[in-house]
């Protein structure tokens, strides 16, 4: 568990120092400031024209999600792929070290720098909250966020994954988008063409399904819970056993 | 200190090490010598828990590499043979990291120590990416030495450097070999006879040879080779050299020296400065030429191998 932590610590800090992470930081935080602000003006303008209608969280949470899918592989490219090209992997490996604990390091750093722009982000709700009376609806701002932070743990534990598959940053980068977009939208259109079971199994792996009329909506069903930990120990395991195979090849 | 039983290690279909057998003892540098691809770094990296072997078994410090991997990689120093560094931390933090990672208290100070031993203090706070090579060097040998481990292995580790900054190397090397178990590899034969206790030759995945350096090189100079030279005109002067009993192999070189070789047991010296003075030519130089720990060693690692030099 130590270990885990030390290597998170200097990924974290490692974020700050590189460009590309300040990009990311500012490209989610950018958009979802200007979507909210326009959503509020939009909002008080029409508010005459529907009296009783509420804003809610969704402005931040959404976009947020979406971008996610975009911006994730930047953040965890090269979290393993750059110390294999550096050779700096073999001295993780020479270290003391559990190949688990590697990639799940590497995994709470990149989740940590998320963390620390979804932090920025609570300022919405609460302006929001100063807005409306009686005040915000928190148990779906909570899920909301909860649902945020497992996509995110989702993405970064797959991006972390593929990273250890590549030596290339860029080739890392690709996998992972495409396996992102499969997994946000593609697998959506089979899940609609389809009947019966097999319509089900790709409803059930479709993400969105497992946050839009669920966590979106303030609903916490297990059964997303569990997808959402399954994909997150799918990727430190991919990771893991693509170290383990850098030692055997 | 380390025990090496018959290790091999394939390659897909090629085979890097072919049953080798070695060990070392505390307080003992022993030195890897052998051309690029021999298989020193993969042995080396079998030894710190890199990478598994194919076939065999090697212990380190009592533990055996593949089983108890973790206790193993908690009692080596590593310096691989391109320096894994982080380019983007400060020396310091990247020894603190280094710390870190093997749990050691006080990571901070045990840092800062480490920095003193490889003379590095006064760049503690610089940026690894702004040092030179022999700068890094020296901090991939302080990541190494950090937990003061019993066993040191050292993947060509004066690769690089300059002439005073590879002595300055072999003295730290030195010094930390009085009471550790260092293993070095490299391609440079003067650097093992100059530091280590015991060399292992190395080619094409196995060991050749194995003795320490001096009696590595009076075992297999079987004879003594003769730079002779005279003033004037040189003309006839290898036939004279031939007729002397024992001379072999003479060949005229150029500038007016004659080069000849006569076996170890019986000094045939003087019996050719007396022929060649005889002859009428003014003898102005006989000297010999020590064959080097380096002939030796192309000696053993040519394809075609012979166990002595024969002509």
């Amino acid at each position: 568990m130590r270990n885990i932590w030390t290597i998170a610590k200097r990924e974290y800090d490692h974020y700050f120092i590189t460009p590309i992470a300040y990009i990311v930081a500012f490209a989610i935080l950018f958009t979802i400031g200007v979507i909210f602000a326009f959503n509020m003006f939009y909002f008080i303008q029409n508010s005459f024209q529907n009296p009783g209608s509420v804003p809610d969280i969704s402005p931040v949470t959404g976009p947020f999600v979406f971008l996610l899918v975009l911006s994730a592989p930047a953040l965890t490219m090269r979290l393993l792929s750059e110390e294999a090209r550096m050779g700096t992997l073999e001295l993780l490996l020479t270290a003391p070290v559990r190949d688990f604990e590697l990639i799940a390091g590497k995994w709470l750093g990149a989740m940590l720098y998320i963390l620390t722009i979804v932090a920025v982000t609570l300022v919405y709700p609460i302006i929001l909250n100063n807005f409306i009376d009686p005040g915000i609806d928190w148990s779906t701002v909570l899920t909301s966020y909860l649902g945020l932070i497992l996509i995110a743990g989702s993405f970064l534990a797959l991006g972390t994954g593929i990273s250890a598959l590549f030596t290339n940053q860029i080739a890392a980068f690709f996998a992972t988008l495409i396996t992102f977009v499969f997994l946000w939208w593609l697998v959506g259109f089979p899940a609609n063409v389809l009947s019966g079971s097999g319509a089900d199994l790709f409803q059930y792996l479709n993400m969105q399904s497992h946050y839009y009329g669920a966590l979106s909506d303030g609903i916490i069903n297990l059964s997303d819970l569990v997808y959402y930990f399954s994909l997150i120990a799918l990727g430190l395991f991919t990771g893991t056993v693509a170290v383990e195979m850098r030692r055997w090849r | 200190m380390i025990q090496v039983e018959g290790l091999t290690k394939d390659y897909g279909a090629r085979r890097a090490l072919h049953n080798i057998s070695f060990d070392a003892n505390q307080g003992e540098i022993v030195g890897f010598l052998g051309p690029n691809g021999a298989g020193k770094t993969t042995t080396m990296r079998i030894l710190t828990g890199y990478m598994p072997p194919t076939d065999g078994v090697a212990t380190v410090a009592g533990y055996d590499v593949v089983e108890e991997s973790l206790e193993v990689r908690r009692r080596v120093g590593y310096l691989p043979e391109t320096v894994p560094l982080y380019t983007d931390m400060t020396a310091l933090e990247y020894l603190k990291f280094m710390a870190d990672l093997r749990g050691i208290p006080n990571s901070e100070d045990r840092a800062y120590e480490t920095l003193e031993h490889v003379n590095l203090t006064d760049r503690a706070n610089s940026y690894i990416g702004t040092f030179s090579k022999g700068m890094r060097q020296r901090m991939g040998l302080a990541q190494a030495l950090i937990h003061r481990p019993e066993v040191l292995i050292l993947d060509e580790p004066t690769i690089g450097l300059d002439p005073a900054q590879v002595v300055e190397m072999r003295n730290v090397i030195k010094e930390i070999g009085k009471d550790r178990t260092v293993l070095l590899s490299t391609h440079i034969l003067s650097e093992a006879q100059n530091m280590c206790d015991r060399v292992l030759i190395i080619n094409k995945g196995k060991i050749v040879a194995e003795d320490t350096p001096d009696n590595l090189q009076s075992r297999l100079v079987g004879s003594q080779r003769v730079i002779l030279r005279v003033r004037g005109d040189a003309d006839g002067l290898d036939a004279t050299v031939k007729k002397v009993k024992g001379a072999r192999s003479v060949e005229v070189k150029p500038d007016e020296t004659i080069e000849f070789e006569f076996s170890s047991g019986q000094d045939i010296r003087p019996q050719v400065a007396k022929a060649v003075v005889q002859a009428g030519y003014e003898l102005i130089e006989m000297r010999p030429v020590g064959l080097s720990l380096e002939e030796i060693f192309l000696e053993l690692t040519r394809d075609d191998a012979p166990s002595k030099k024969s002509s």
